[in-house]
């Protein structure tokens, strides 16, 4: 019996010590999180941790932290489940920073964390996945669904010389944004493109392998297509792949939505030519900024508030406190390897 | 008798159990003390909604693990029950027949496992992994990726809302209810001393005139019951009724139960060593988080404490054990 108190003694003493170093450890790296009141501290939250595309949007966001003079921590989830991100709320709740950068796993789930830390001051901005308005104060968007429209048509059209059958080889029948984009898409075709046809809409359901069968599909039931246009990362990329190893190589151009990672075997062998997505450096960096603007003051996040941010020059707050980062940025050979997500 | 050698008090004190709560003032004197942010008013109140599902589905998982059982259901029961209580309000029933309805379907759920495991003479990993998929399934299927969220607000607001100008949450006392329900159940009735001795031997047991079979039944109906009541407070809280929800909340459940001290061989195990581990893991993640300490290093922690609390009663148990022979007679 006295060993098992001695043992309790010790098991306390390694689990105190091991706090106790853990927070002189910390203290290194956040001490000024509510140490100095005038500091600007913000935590930025990423869906979850070791995702490159957020990786990418973090760097963005501590460099403008650095011209900004202030602190960005990222804290996150090792899994984007709806509820993982409250106990990280939480704890910036406590902690009283600043401001607090999110990308939202759950539109609603996360809502009463956020106003729990905007009743202790803290501003919120959203950013790349946005929770209901009412949760948050700002929601930096990577591109409008007009830009994302028209900046594919546009690629198609340079790429397939302005004239000729195109095709859309989308997500699911009923995926939101890729349909609001095809609706838009078709509109502008028919007002500004007049000499390029869209032929078939076809769905991949976002689904490696049917994608792969549905491109393999449309170039055999249109033999004079010319391009085709996929507004969904995993639909470009089984697109690409296909065409890269069939006849169609080089003739008919593959084009929309994609991230560097999966594209650039692609863009490296001529199959694609160039393809567009927004850049999450520059999505996490007017994030912060954005952040950064609030907590001074300078904005509110009401309709028509503009501020200055950083290299990218200034912004001008949209209906419902929405930022729009810009248009979509497009990917080709020239800069492919500057992107890592 | 060697069981009566020492004064009570010292009996009670020196128990495995109190070793976790010995545990959680110390994590607690610590945190406070050097964390900074850790002494607000808001630990309490999060630490409280954070644990309070863990907390729940941990009282009757302790008594299924102090039977030699386990039940690795429980979090799909937690997701399933959420998307039932979600699709009932959809359909436009009343919420206070959506939460009978969902805790009764658990309770069937548990049924299920319980009648597998008890009349079926499985194994209740094999069994409980097979329900873990297959709950979850049903869970996922019947909602797909969408979410139910519009639930009224009185109800959402209910599952986080304080006690007056307190940092304590109302729900804590419906749990503080639970844990004495349970407490009184393990320790003070037929039935939990039945729970025991099953655990200690099912053979032995048998022969003194217990009805194990019937035991194991109740104990996962239970499971069922009170994971699907976790699911309903899970989706008030978040607002948000999904398939995925709670998705992995078995093991953090089995982690705290063994964390207070219960055997994962059965037999022995208190509620109040219980109640502590849950703490344990919610106040370690909430002082860990407050330093900056990324996830992967608070599942090493928690991970090591887990580990070191399974090992270490063995080693010093078999210590003992060596001492006592060498010597001839008791320490």
């Amino acid at each position: 019996m006295k060993l098992t108190s001695v043992l309790a003694a010790g098991t306390a003493a390694v689990l105190a010590v091991g706090l106790a170093a853990c927070g002189s450890g910390g203290d290194g790296g956040d001490g000024g999180a509510s140490g100095a009141s005038g500091d600007v501290t913000m935590t930025m939250l990423p869906k979850n941790l070791g995702n490159p595309y957020f990786e990418a949007s973090t760097a963005g966001a501590q460099e403008a932290a650095g011209e900004l003079g202030a602190t960005v921590e990222e804290v996150g989830p090792d899994t984007a489940s709806p509820d993982s991100q409250v106990p990280f709320i939480n704890t910036a709740a406590q902690q009283g920073v600043s401001a607090l950068i999110v990308s939202a796993n759950d539109p609603t789930a996360i809502g009463d964390a956020l106003d729990e830390a905007k009743s202790a001051g803290t501003k919120v901005v959203t950013f790349d996945s946005d929770t209901e308005p009412q949760f948050r104060d700002l929601f930096v968007n990577q591109a409008s669904a007009e830009g994302i429209a028209d900046k594919q048509l546009e690629l198609i059209s340079d790429q397939i010389g302005g004239e000729g059958e195109i095709a859309i080889l989308s997500a699911s029948a009923n995926a939101t944004n890729q349909n609001a984009w095809i609706k838009l898409m078709e509109e502008k075709l028919a007002s500004d493109y007049p000499d390029i046809t869209l032929v078939e809409t076809a769905y991949g359901d976002d689904d490696d392998q049917t994608s792969f069968d549905k491109t393999a599909a449309l170039l055999q039931s249109h033999p004079d297509l010319k391009g085709i246009v996929s507004p969904t990362t995993v639909g470009i990329a089984a697109a690409a792949r296909y065409v890269s190893t069939s006849e169609y190589k080089g003739k008919v151009a593959v084009t929309g939505l994609g991230t560097p990672n999966q594209m650039r075997e692609y863009v490296e062998d001529g199959t694609v030519e160039a393809f567009a997505l927004w850049n999450p450096n520059d999505l996490g960096y007017l994030a912060t900024e954005a952040a950064a603007a609030l907590v001074a003051g300078d904005i509110t996040g009401a309709e028509g508030d503009t501020f200055e941010a950083g290299r990218l020059g200034e912004y001008t707050v949209g209906a419902d406190g929405v930022v729009v980062l810009g248009e979509p940025f497009v990917f080709d050979k020239s800069n492919i390897d500057d992107f890592d997500f | 008798m060697r069981t009566h050698a020492r004064p009570w008090w010292q009996r009670a004190l020196l128990t495995r159990e109190m070793l976790t709560v010995l545990i959680l003032v110390a994590a607690w004197v610590v945190a406070s003390a050097t964390v900074q942010g850790f002494d607000g008013p808001l630990t309490i109140t999060y630490l409280v909604l954070d644990v309070a599902p863990v907390l729940l589905i941990a009282l009757p998982m302790t008594l299924i693990i102090a039977t030699g059982e386990i039940d690795l259901s429980v979090a799909s029961v937690v997701g399933l029950s959420s998307v039932t209580f979600g699709l009932l309000h959809q359909a436009g029933a009343d919420l206070w027949l959506a939460l009978p309805a969902s805790v009764l379907l658990g309770a069937v759920c548990g049924a299920l496992n319980g009648a597998l495991v008890a009349y079926g003479g499985l194994p209740s990993l094999a069994v409980t992994i097979g329900s873990l998929a297959l709950y979850r399934g049903l869970a996922v299927g019947l909602l797909g990726t969408t979410a139910v969220t519009d639930f009224p607000e009185n109800w959402t607001d209910g599952a986080t809302e304080k006690l007056g100008e307190s940092p304590w949450p109302a729900i804590t006392l419906g749990l503080v209810l639970l844990i004495a329900v349970f407490a009184v159940l393990l320790h003070a009735t037929p039935f939990g001393r039945n729970v025991l001795d099953i655990g200690r031997s099912s053979e032995a047991a048998r022969f003194s005139g217990v009805d194990v079979k019937r035991t194991l039944l109740i104990l996962f109906v239970l499971s069922g019951a009170v994971s699907a009541l976790a699911g309903v407070y899970y989706t008030l809280r978040y607002g948000s009724a999904r398939g995925d929800n709670a998705t992995g909340l078995e093991l953090q459940v089995v982690a705290a139960v063994l964390l207070g001290g219960v055997s994962i061989f059965g037999g022995r195990g208190a509620m109040h060593g219980v109640v502590a581990g849950v703490l344990l893991i919610g106040v370690l993640g909430s002082a860990l988080r407050l330093e900056g300490v990324t996830v992967n290093v608070i599942n090493i922690v928690i991970g090591t404490a887990l580990v070191v609390s399974v090992v270490a009663p063995r080693i010093a148990g078999g210590l003992r054990v060596r001492r006592r022979s060498s010597a001839g007679h008791g320490s």
